[in-house]
Order: structure tokens, then sequence, then C-alpha cells
């Protein structure tokens, strides 16, 4: 712990720190551009420049070591000189075209400049052009406004693990370029755009459609995947213009996904935004509120309780599946499923958590991936996995197709009997797990929703159980979700009760018509060709697969259109808030299954969201505390029987489309077309 | 003026024999089995005491950077890289130490590594060193031949390899830790310091990288004692130097001197004298091409060290003298040097990158005189906000020669600034 002076202010910092570190804790201001924190340390802007007590130059705070009794200053003559013939640099071959620049007003550089520049130029020379570089259809170049930081290679190389990003040339001709003109072949890519401090890379969906003070900035959650990463919504009136990511140390750091951030246009096509019924002619017409109301009570006084089942999708908030439950408990029916892809989960909490919880991830030393592609599944999660990896090339072994998740992985096969193999050390990666203190599995959905899940789960629980991945403190056994959804609704016990039918079961009483209602609460990962002939109210806010089927559509509210809770795959209790109103005559989703219950006379015992999240608190008491993550104990589940032997599989084939948002979006259409682009080109050359 | 038995490269020009047999006959691999024997810490110990200092442009004591590395072999190696990355304008020593004194630089290599605990050498070539890579790998090869190299380096039991690395002809590639960098296969871009070479250097692990000249001297120093190489030269700057004498001199040349040797009689003695006499002096570029240049009135009576010239404003450098006589035109050729820099530079940081072209467009103008006289100094200033500001010293060394001639031809500068106005003027009036 060296102890040192900052501009007369001593402070002390954790040993590692560097100086730029005790000058921020000193309170004490240092413009920087190529710093950043979760980056290697570049020291190229010269921006951070110090005086240091005895050196004979100034040293640039960002990459010298903090030492004992060091006397730093940052108020010298010297310094103040240092700061401003540097952002002079870096303002000389800078276009400044801040006027059509979309970084401006939220730019390092202009910011800066301010705090640290001249007041005018003294050049007279023609300014630098730089060609634009294609990155693919999320991040838009202007390169002459590169200022040569690197943050984006940097970030690109080590925390995306894709390597096609770099500089090219020498002095003043050096050019960040993707070298082959490809798209950046990552799930991550678009964090680029914030580390940028200029405007070289910016968003291209983006582009042009906003400045940051127009905007409406609402802190919230993702529900893209069950992360649940914290992100910032920017609208502006009802229009969510772009997300952001919002710092949270323990799930997201400060990264999110290109479907988190880009996905967002889906949410204006494809929208429900007026209730519709299905009529004789068998077409969909609109309707009002009430006439959808009385069509869907005539058939539910009709029912028989549990012929009526609900399945809720994997973006739906807490509040609307306990609305629905709560729903479905007065109608006497115990069929409704939270699972639509047929999950075998549930009951033991420890057997449905990400336990040993995200930020875990950086203690383990051995990891197992079943049946999960977390690339793909939790792109953000997957970087922290390759952190580790990167500090300490633990070893990973797949059991699972093969994959390229950016770290070495070992494929060790793809069926029951590697699981086996494994059990009973048998497998050469046995040894690996039996040698590790902190050993984690991840399992996903690839290997639990099938016929077999509930076997994969016991297997893997018994793997857990030999080889000490659960072990004092110790608990790395861990469910990967995919659906933002899913825990909530396990947590909330949205699994068929006595008598109830489960997803499949549904499917079948469906076929042989003994299924009178089914309500999907936007469920659209389902089959929803076998609700063909049953009646189905499909709740939810995109035309997708379940509204195709629904013979009454109920207009719902997005995630970001909504107050709600939800709880990301670690069991984490996350509030997301409304940034926008919901379309038409779409309204949230607990508030139409209230107003369906008070049209039959049903009282839910709810009038309000306090009401209605107090009556679930009482049963799921955790769901109160923001932000935190109730452990699970450990305890027996999945079960023994026999695993089937088809390989395993991993829940998505591909990132970019895999709900109803992100298919209805543009965007995430572009980015798969590109990539299939560039493989082509790659597989002709 | 040394004294031909204080010369210790003996075959500088090539006229005898620069194989394995020729070197024997000339001293060289003669007892490197003894000196080895000397010890790690004594070898350091007899270095410091000659008072060697870095004969690549800096000048840090030698013995003393030695010693800067770990007295214990830890988990990872160490490893001596000999720069051998010859690119300062004005600088062609190393080059013919490789062509004719290869077994110098070879011998060098054993003890040197020896003394800081190395079983490997990497020299690092640079690339349009052609001929003179094969020349040296040729040398390498003989002396594996002999023994002199490899698992018994010399019979010494000490386990010794050397390897020459050829590099693709950057000048950054010179700058030590941009060298390691590019040695080990990435782009030739300095690194941060801390951590030094020593610490953490080629592979991350214990480096010392030293300068052909530097090296070469050694077995010669430890054969004849510190003493001997300390009695020659100044207090502080001792020794024996090579100078390149280039430019507007009657007989261009390499020749090894005494260190403190006066300017005038270094030029006059060995390079025939300034081209139409020393009046027709201009300047002198003294250390290779980022040195300051020293207008005549400093030359006449400079000795050529590391402190005398430091004091003048200026550095000895590589001892690359650079001589311009009366007819040059000295703005365009600090211009040039400025484009070198300009296009050598690695543009990894800000004002390097930015600055060398500023700079090198503003001498572009005032070779011309298309500029206003504060432009001037503006220049001085940009010059002043690049050095010492950089990750490595490029950004000095481009600084550095414009420093010069505007400490020391400003009035020239003027006048071209106005004799441009004025043909302006007369231009405008037709």
């Amino acid at each position: 712990m060296p102890k040192l002076t900052v501009n007369g202010i001593e402070v002390e910092v954790e040993d590692g720190s560097t100086v730029l570190h005790a000058c921020e804790e000193a309170g004490v201001e240092v413009p920087r551009f190529c710093y950043h924190d979760r980056l290697s340390i570049a020291g190229n802007c010269r921006m951070c420049l110090v005086d240091m007590e005895r050196a004979p130059k100034p040293v640039a705070s960002c990459a010298m070591p903090a030492g004992e009794g060091m006397v730093i200053r940052t108020d010298t003559d010297r310094v103040k000189k240092a700061r401003e013939g540097v952002m002079e640099f870096l303002l000389i071959n800078h276009p400044l075209d801040c006027p059509i620049c979309d970084q401006g007003g939220e730019c390092d550089l202009q910011d800066q400049a301010m705090g640290y520049g001249f007041d005018s130029s003294r050049y007279e020379e023609n300014k630098r052009a730089v060609e634009d570089k294609h990155m693919g259809p999320l991040i838009s170049t202007t390169m002459t406004r590169c200022i040569h930081c690197t943050r984006c290679v940097r970030f690109a190389t080590e925390v995306a693990g894709v390597p096609e990003l770099g500089a090219i040339g020498r002095g003043e001709n050096m050019e960040i370029t993707t070298y082959l003109e490809k798209t950046l072949a990552s799930e991550l890519s678009a964090n680029v755009i914030d580390l940028c401090p200029v405007g070289a890379l910016t968003s291209k969906p983006y582009a042009f459609t906003a400045r940051p003070w127009e905007l409406n900035k609402t802190e919230s959650v993702d529900v893209m995947d069950a992360v649940g990463s914290n992100i910032r919504v920017d609208a502006r009136g009802s229009q969510v213009m772009r997300v952001l990511p919002r710092l949270n140390e323990d799930v997201n750091e400060e990264w999110i996904s290109d479907k988190t951030r880009y996905a967002i246009d889906g949410l204006r096509r494809q929208r429900l935004d007026r209730p519709f019924i299905r009529g004789r002619d068998g077409k969909l017409a609109p309707a009002s509120w009430d006439e959808a109301f009385a069509t869907i009570a005539a058939k539910l006084k009709k029912a028989k309780p549990n012929a009526v089942a609900a399945i809720t999708g994997d973006q739906c908030d807490a509040e609307s599946m306990f609305a629905l439950k709560t729903l479905f408990d007065k109608l006497g029916s115990a069929s409704i499923d939270c699972r639509q892809d047929g999950a075998k989960i549930g009951g033991v909490r420890a057997g449905y958590l990400f336990n040993s919880t995200i930020a875990g991830i950086d203690e383990a030393d051995a990891l197992l991936i079943i049946g999960s592609n977390p690339r793909i599944e939790a792109a953000v999660l997957n970087a922290r996995i390759r952190r580790n990896w990167l500090a300490t090339r633990m070893p990973v072994g797949i059991v699972g197709p093969e994959m390229d998740l950016t770290y070495d992985a070992e494929q060790l096969g793809d069926d029951a009997a590697t699981l086996a193999a494994i059990l009973d050390g048998k497998s050469k990666f046995a040894a690996k797990l039996k040698r590790a203190k902190k050993p984690m599995i991840i399992i996903g959905m690839g290997a639990l929703a099938r016929a077999d899940g509930a076997a994969m789960l016991g297997q893997a629980r018994e793997i857990a159980e030999a080889y000490g991945v659960v072990n004092g403190d110790w608990n790395g056994f861990n469910v990967l979700h995919t659906a933002a959804a899913r825990v909530a609704g396990l947590d909330l016990g949205l699994t068929p009760g006595r008598g109830g039918l489960d997803v499949a079961a549904m499917y079948k009483a469906a076929d042989a018509g003994k299924l009178d209602l089914v309500w999907l609460q936007a469920a659209d990962e389902i089959d929803a060709a076998r609700f063909e002939k049953t009646f189905t109210v499909y709740q939810g806010h995109h035309g997708d697969a379940g509204a195709h089927v629904a013979d009454v559509i109920l207009p719902g509210a997005a995630y970001t259109e909504k107050d709600g809770i939800y709880l990301n795959t670690e069991g984490r209790v996350q509030y997301a808030a409304r940034a926008a109103f919901p379309p038409g005559e779409a309204r949230e989703d607990w508030t139409i299954i209230r107003a369906l219950a008070g049209h039959m006379g049903i009282n839910l015992g709810f009038d309000s969201l306090a009401e209605l999240r107090e009556e679930m608190f009482e049963l799921a008491p955790h769901f109160a505390e923001q932000d935190e993550v109730k452990a699970a104990r450990w305890a027996k589940f999945g079960s023994k029987t026999k695993i089937a032997s088809a390989p395993v599989a991993t829940a998505h084939e591909t990132f970019y489309m895999t709900c109803p948002v992100s298919r209805a979006s543009e965007t995430m259409g572009q980015c798969l077309m590109a990539l299939q682009a560039d493989a082509a080109r790659d597989a002709a050359e | 003026m040394l004294k031909d038995e204080d010369r210790i490269f003996t075959n500088l020009y090539g006229w005898m024999d620069s194989g394995l047999k020729g070197a024997k006959a000339r001293g060289d691999w003669d007892g490197t089995a003894k000196l080895i024997k000397l010890g790690h810490d004594e070898i350091v110990e007899r270095v410091k005491a000659s008072g060697l200092r870095g004969r690549g442009g800096a000048g840090f004591p030698t013995g003393l950077k030695w010693s800067f590395m770990p007295k214990e072999v830890g988990a990872r190696p160490h490893y001596l890289v000999v720069n051998a990355d010859e690119s300062e304008p004005g600088t062609c020593k190393d080059r013919d130490i490789i062509r004719n004194e290869p077994h110098k630089l070879l011998e060098g290599c054993v003890l040197a590594g020896f003394a800081m605990r190395a079983h490997a050498a990497y020299i690092y070539i640079r690339g349009e060193f052609v001929n003179e890579a094969r020349r040296l790998q040729a040398a390498i090869d003989e002396a594996y031949a002999a023994g002199l190299l490899g698992d018994n380096a010399a019979k010494s039991g000490w386990k010794f390899d050397i390897y020459l690395h050829r590099g693709a002809g950057a000048y950054i590639c010179g700058e030590e830790t941009a060298l390691i960098e590019s040695l080990e296969g990435k782009k030739g871009q300095p690194r941060l310091k801390p951590p030094f070479p020593a610490g953490a250097g080629l592979y991350g692990c214990p480096t010392t990288v030293n300068n052909v000249e530097s090296i070469a001297v050694v077995p010669t120093i430890l054969r004849r004692g510190a003493d001997w190489f300390a009695g020659l030269g100044k207090d502080g700057n001792t020794g024996t130097k090579l100078f390149c004498i280039s430019g507007h001199v009657n007989n261009p040349c390499n020749v090894e001197e005494e260190m403190g040797i006066p300017l005038r009689e270094l030029i006059e003695k060995h390079a025939g004298g300034v081209r139409g006499g020393w009046d027709n002096l201009l300047a002198v570029i003294p250390g290779g091409s980022s040195t300051p240049l020293m207008p005549q009135a400093v030359c006449n009576t400079i000795t050529m060290d590391f402190d005398a010239l430091k004091e003048a404003g200026t550095g000895l450098g590589t001892a690359g003298v650079i001589v311009m006589d009366k007819s040059t035109d000295v703005v365009k050729a600090i211009s040039r040097l400025s484009y070198f820099y300009k296009h050598e530079s690695c543009g990894q940081c800000t004002p390097c990158r930015e600055g060398t072209g500023w700079m090198w467009r503003m001498m572009e103008r005032l070779v011309r005189g298309d500029a206003e006289i504060h432009e001037i100094d503006t220049l001085e200033q940009v010059t002043r906000q690049v050095e010492g500001h950089t990750i490595c010293a490029l950004g000095d060394a481009a600084a550095w020669p414009i420093q010069g001639l505007i400490k020391h031809f400003r009035p020239e500068i003027e006048r071209r600034i106005t004799a441009h106005r004025a043909a302006a003027a007369v231009e405008a009036a037709e």
C-alpha cells in the first residue's frame, strides 16, 4: 500500500495502482483519452502527463506505477503546457466537424479541449484525410476523426477476443482498420462505439437521429438474454432511440451485447397496437378491449379449469407473470408453464440458478460447459470467462457441438457417454476438474430443454458433487438461462401444479382437442401451429409466432414500456423502468389481466402495481431486494433416468435473432446477412 | 591523436582478413575462457571501471547498465540483445565493425552475455544491411564450427548461443524497446517504461540491449585492462570512439579516435579538412542527424565527447559527424531531416505522430520563406511541445535539429521570409 502525495494531498493506494489512480484517489482530475479501466495500458495519447518529483520529464500517469513517497503535481505550469500541447496536436488533424458529428455533446475530445486546450488554432497546413473503413452494419466510421488511442483495438483483441481490428501504417499515416474490410465478427462489437473517445466510431443505426441532450434517459434492465445487463434506455418522446450500457461490476461491467444495443429498432416494427379478434372468416379483425375481454370471458366461463392453459414467454416481467398466475389460480387451473422451451427445471432453486454468480467466474479455475454456447447465449458473460482464461489459462471443456468461444476450449464429445466418462473419471478432463480448487460447471438449455433434461441435470449434479464443484463457500454449479423471465417465473411457481399440464402436455391435449383455451403471454418460442385448433389468447407486443395462431390478441407492452422486475440467471433481482409508452391501445401487461379479471368479476387482490408487488413479495420476499442475489441451498435435483443418445446441442444456432423483438429488428437482420456474406466470401477464397 | 597501438579496431577498413583466422591473428578470441574465469560480477566491475559509455547515442555507462540485470537467474532466462539496427543518418560505424571486425562483436557477446548471466544473444541487424548480415552470419557459423559458440563457448564451460535477426528497415526499431517488440514479431513500437528491459524485456525476460560498438570493445578492454581504456580520453568520457565523418570534407571516412579530440583536428587530420578550407565551414552536426547542429564559431574549439558537446547544447550521439560547408542550404538540410523523422515516426503516441508532420510542413515553408516571422516562434514552441512528451526519444530526435537551426540560423530564416514577401509584393505590383 504505497503512500504518495498528489498536489500536496497525501493518499494511500492499493499495491499495483498507477499514479493516475492515486490522482483520482486524491480527487484530482487527470484528462485522458487512451486510458481505460478495463483495457490494457497503452500510454499513447500523452494527455495524462503529470509532474513527478526528480523526474526530468513529465510522466504518463496512466502507465507509471504508484511508488512509496512519490510526489506528484498536476497543477504546475509544465503540466498545463504539456496538456495544451497534446491537445493541440490531437486537434490539428481532427476535422473539427462537431456540428455534423454524432459524438457531439458526449465527446471526450470536445470536453477536454474546452477544459485543457488552447483557445485558438495555430495550424496553417492542410489537415489529414483518412479513408473510412467498413466495419459492418453497426459501426459507422469517420476515420479522419480518429485520434489513434487504440481503445477499439485493445477492446477487440482483449475483451471481445477477435483480432481483426488493428493499426497499420506508421507515423501520421497510421490507420485503424479491420485489415480486410470485414464486419467485426463479435457479439460485443458495438462497445467500441462507447469506447471511442471521439466521433471516429459512431453508431450506424442511430446515426443522425438525435442529440444526446434531447433524450430522456431511463435506467433499466435488458431482456435479450438472461444476463440482465444493466442498460440506459434513451428515448425521445415515445420512441426508444438507443440503448447504452450502465455500469454494474457484478453483471455486465460496462459492456452490452450488440443485440441488447441494437434489437430496439424491432420495437417499432410488427407491433400489436390494438386488440384483435379472429372473425368467422378466419381473419383477425381490430376490436375494442371490451369486445376482446367479452370473447375471452365467454370462452373461460364454458371451459373446464385444467383445460385452460397458459404459457409465459421469455421476456415477461415478474409482475405480469404473477398477475396471470393469480388469475389462473382463481380460475382453478394449474396448467401454467413459464418454460416454453420445455426445459426440465424447477423446484430446487440451486438446480436452476447460476449459483456462483457471474462475478464468481473470475474465481473459477476449471470450467465444464454442457449444452451451452455462452458466446451466443450470454455474450457479456462469455467475455468474463475469456478474461479469466487469458489470465489463468484455466482448462475449459465442452460437452456439445464444436464452437469458437474466443478462448481455447476442448470439445470432449457431445453425448451421454461423454458425461458418463467425466463422472467415472475416464475422461481426460476429469483429472483437470479434480485438480481444480474452484471448478465450475455451466449447463445450458441445450442440455436441459429436451425430453431427458431432468436426467441431464441429475448427471450434471452428480459430476458437481463428485468433483467438488460445490465445496464450502464455493458453489460452481451454474445453469445458464437464455430467457430473461425464466428464473422469476420459476421462483413464482409458474410450473404446472397438481393435475396441471406442462407445455408438452398442452401440445398433446391440443392435438387431442382436449384444450379449451391456451393463453400465450408473449410466448413465441413455441410450436405455435399445434395450437391452431385451440382457442388461443395472445397477450404480447409483437406479431410473431404466437399472434399468428391467436383468436384474440391483447396488445401488451415491451420491456422498455413498463416498470417490471426481472431476475437474471443468477437470481439477481433487478428493476426495469418504463422509458416510453406502449404504442396505440397497447397496455402494460399486468393491467390487461387485471382488467379482464374485473370484466369477469374476479378479484385478483390488487388494483395498482404497488399492491401487486406487495402481494408478490408475500409469495417471494426476495423479489423486494433490488440488486441482491439470494443464494440457493444445495439439495438433490434432477433425475437418475437414462439419457437419450441424441447429441447435446445448444439453445440458439445464431446470436442475432432469438426473440420477437430481435426478429422484428432490421438491424439484427443486417448483422446476420453481413456475417453470412463475409463467410461466403471466405469460403469462395 | 590516438596511437596505433591503442587502436581497438585494427581491421576497421577491411585491409586484412575479416575471417576467424585473421581475427585470431589480431588477438580476438585470445584467452576468452580465462576472461570468463573472472566471474560475472568482476567483468561488470571492470567494464564499469573502464568508464565505457554506451556507443548507441545516449551515452549511458555500459557497466552500470549491465549491473541492473538481476544477480540471480530466476524462472526467466536472461538475454543479451545487440542493437545492429544502425539507421541514424550520418552514422556508419557499426556497419564497418560487422563487415570487417565481426569476431570482436561475437567475442564481446560471449563476454557481455556471460557477465549478465545470459546464455543467448540476439543480434538485431538492420534490414538494409544485406551483405553485412551475410558476413556476420558467416562469422557466427565459423565461430560455432570452431567451438567458440555453443554448449561450451570458447571452452569456458559457459553455454552461449548467438542468433542473428534481420529487421525490415525501420528507424524506430533501433529504439531498444521497439527493437524488442520487433524481435518478438510484433509491430515495432516502443514500449512504456517502466518496466525497463532489465526487468522485463525480450519475451518478458531480463534483457540488456547494447549497441554493436559498445559490445565489440569489451574484449579489448578486458584484455588490456580497464585502466588502459580509462586512461584514454577525458574524465567521464574515456576510451576510443569510432567517428563517421561525412558531408563536405575532402575525405569522408570512419576513424577510431580518442574521446575528446578537438573537432577541427578530427576533420583536418582524418577527413582531409573541410572542402574549400576551414573558413568555408558553415556548420557541423556532431552526432548523427538528431543532434542539434553547431555553427562554425562553436566548431572552432569544441572537443568531441559527451559532456563538452552537451554543454554546447548538442550531443555526441552516435558520433556521426556531418559537415556542411557554406554552399549548403542549411534550412533545406534540416527540413530534409524533419522529413526523415516524420517518415520514421511509428505513430503510436500523439506528440510525435502529429508533431513530426507539422514540423516538417512548417520547415518546408521556411525553406521557401513562405511564412510569417512569428511562425518561427510557433515552430520553436511546437518542437518544445514534442520534446520530452513522447514514449521514446524519437520525438526529441525530431525536435532537436530544428531547435539547433533556429538557435543558430534564425537570421537566415528571417531573411528568406523577408525576401519571399518582397518578391510576392513585386509580383503583386506587376
